[in-house]
């Protein structure tokens, strides 16, 4: 990461991956989203900030297209989600990773199966998912769980392979799904770690859900250092300009901004909730 | 709130919610049999379903229709030798097990073995976000595991029932000259003798109604799982009793329109 980066600057501009225009949906007469607007530009870590049942899980299978908005527009990679029948949403998710909230991997296969499931679809030749399995496990720091099954695994150890599953195929966009939800303090960190590194080693654009405030401002005062293999901070108090905040509540968006926005904001609820 | 209090507040609720539930089951239905002609085809799953449903269920296929068989000669014996017609006995085994029971019978055995099967595991798979993860993934769930499902139950569920029909036959056979002092050849003449093509045509078209039955079924009640390790539970007994009512309607009806076309 170059110091130009660094800076106390507004998200860095570039082509947008996922933009939600004036979305809203409900579930038995409640709205869950109102009038939802945002944009994620490319190479940009979004953090999802929210209360419990604030909306932000929800926002994320929208746009994944596992929900269909009752109003407003989804774009996600140039593709208009909200109105794709599921047949076409197929091809555009082979773009995009999603790591949920309870890892949702496969219990009946080996952490080998569920890293290669997607590869394992494309018809691959046997020899490079192996190969790209064990990268994307050593990558998590998991090769030697390659038999084992989920079951067998901590929470830590399945989250982490989740990560592995999503980015496998280098998607072009990662979802994250309160990674580091019901985890202690020293395996969030790890996780942190590894969102960090991704999006410093392959630039990918994510959102990233949690109700983790420490997560968030993690990521905005890291970076991934290559030479030492490990995440060290920003330094002089600056915020990395690739990750945003979006702050949720009741359903509305109430803030979208840069940390230094976000620490600056005059706003009662939103100096409470990050205080 | 309870079914019962449901029903009796908002009656137009449950008429809403079960004819939602036709509707997604025969959506569900029709994408399974339209996923036939679309790729990937997902061969793999397909035998290893069918290993599962077919050679798993071997054992209770083969020990009801033996039984099933043996009782049948047992009754009707006794009503044959009031009319000095225990010869027939072959002849009465035979439709009855070729004609109604192996198929029924096996078709319900299977509704208690594979559709409770595919409702508990797709139903967990649901609650525990795996479906999701699928279609995330970029993989249709129902083309990979409801019309693998599909295909294995209604082609193994065709083998099963001639299996049954066969143990039947010979659990018939064991009983009638054992016991009611009949000779090999008395009894297995008996039992093709008058069996015509209607009446084995009758008996090994069933299977697929109702394998097709049992594994939508099944697929449908475990898709739609909402409500955790209860929901789950739930589920499985839902598509159990859905499908042995769904197997006897169809049951009905298919043996009256059967007997209208070929006349027996």
């Amino acid at each position: 990461m170059t110091t130009a980066a660094i800076t106390n600057g507004h998200h860095p501009p570039g082509e947008v991956v996922l933009e939600f225009e004036d979305v809203e949906l409900g579930f038995d007469e409640h709205l869950v989203l109102r009038g939802v607007s945002f944009r994620l530009h490319r190479g940009e870590t979004k953090v999802l900030f929210g209360v419990a049942g604030s909306g932000k899980s929800v926002l994320l299978k929208l746009a994944l297209g596992l929900l269909k908005p009752d109003h407003g527009t989804i774009t996600v990679l140039g593709s208009e989600v909200s109105s794709m029948p599921e047949h076409d949403l197929f091809e555009l998710r082979r773009k995009i990773g999603m790591v949920f909230q309870e890892s949702a991997l496969f219990d009946s296969l080996t952490v080998e199966e569920n890293v290669a499931f997607r590869l394992t679809e494309e018809h691959l030749p046997s020899d490079e998912i192996h190969e790209r399995v064990t990268e994307a496990l050593r990558f998590v720091e998991l090769e030697h769980t390659l038999k084992k099954f989920p079951s067998e695994l901590s929470g830590g150890m399945r989250r982490r392979v989740a990560i592995a599953r999503a980015i496998v195929t280098q998607p072009e966009i990662i979802l994250y799904d309160s990674p580091t939800g019901g985890l202690d303090p020293i395996t969030s960190t790890t996780i942190v770690e590894l969102i960090i590194k991704q999006r410093d080693v392959y630039q990918t654009s994510a959102l990233m859900v949690t109700h983790r405030l420490q997560d968030g401002f993690t990521m905005a005062t890291h970076y991934y250092d290559q030479q030492k293999g490990q995440m060290v901070p920003v330094g002089d108090s600056g915020i990395d300009t690739k990750t945003s905040f979006l702050i949720l509540r009741d359903g509305k968006v109430i803030f979208d901004g840069g940390g230094h926005d976000l620490a600056a904001s005059t706003d009662e609820y939103i100096k409470e909730y990050i205080s | 709130m309870s079914l019962l209090q449901t029903l009796l507040t908002s009656p137009d609720e449950i008429i809403k919610e079960r004819v939602l539930a036709v509707q997604e089951y025969s959506l569900l239905a029709a994408e399974a049999v339209a996923n036939l002609f679309r790729r990937p085809r997902y061969l793999a799953d397909m035998l290893m379903q069918m290993d599962f449903i077919g050679v798993g269920s071997l054992p209770i296929v083969v020990l009801t229709g033996l039984s099933i068989g043996a009782v049948l000669a047992l009754q009707t014996s006794t009503t044959l030798q009031q009319f000095g017609s225990v010869s027939l006995t072959g002849q009465l085994v035979s439709f009855s097990m070729i004609k109604e029971i192996g198929p029924v019978l096996t078709s319900l055995m299977l509704a208690g073995r594979a559709a409770t099967g595919m409702a508990s595991e797709l139903g967990s798979m649901k609650v525990t976000e795996q479906i999701d993860a699928m279609r995330a993934l970029g993989t249709d769930p129902v083309k990979k595991l409801v019309t693998p499902r599909v295909v294995s139950t209604v082609v193994m569920l065709f083998f099963l029932a001639i299996l049954s029909d066969l143990m039947g036959l010979f659990g018939g056979y064991i009983v009638a000259v054992s016991r009611l002092g009949l000779s090999t050849r008395q009894y297995w003449t008996s039992t093709y003798q008058q069996l015509q093509f209607a009446d084995v045509f009758q008996g090994l078209c069933k299977p697929f109604f109702f394998g097709f039955i049992i594994a939508t079924v099944g697929c449908y009640f475990g898709f739609s799982t909402k409500g955790g390790t209860q929901g789950v539970g739930r589920s499985t007994t839902q598509a159990m009793v859905a499908a042995s009512v769904l197997i006897l309607i169809v049951d009905f009806f298919l043996t009256q329109l059967l007997i209208g076309i070929f006349g027996r």
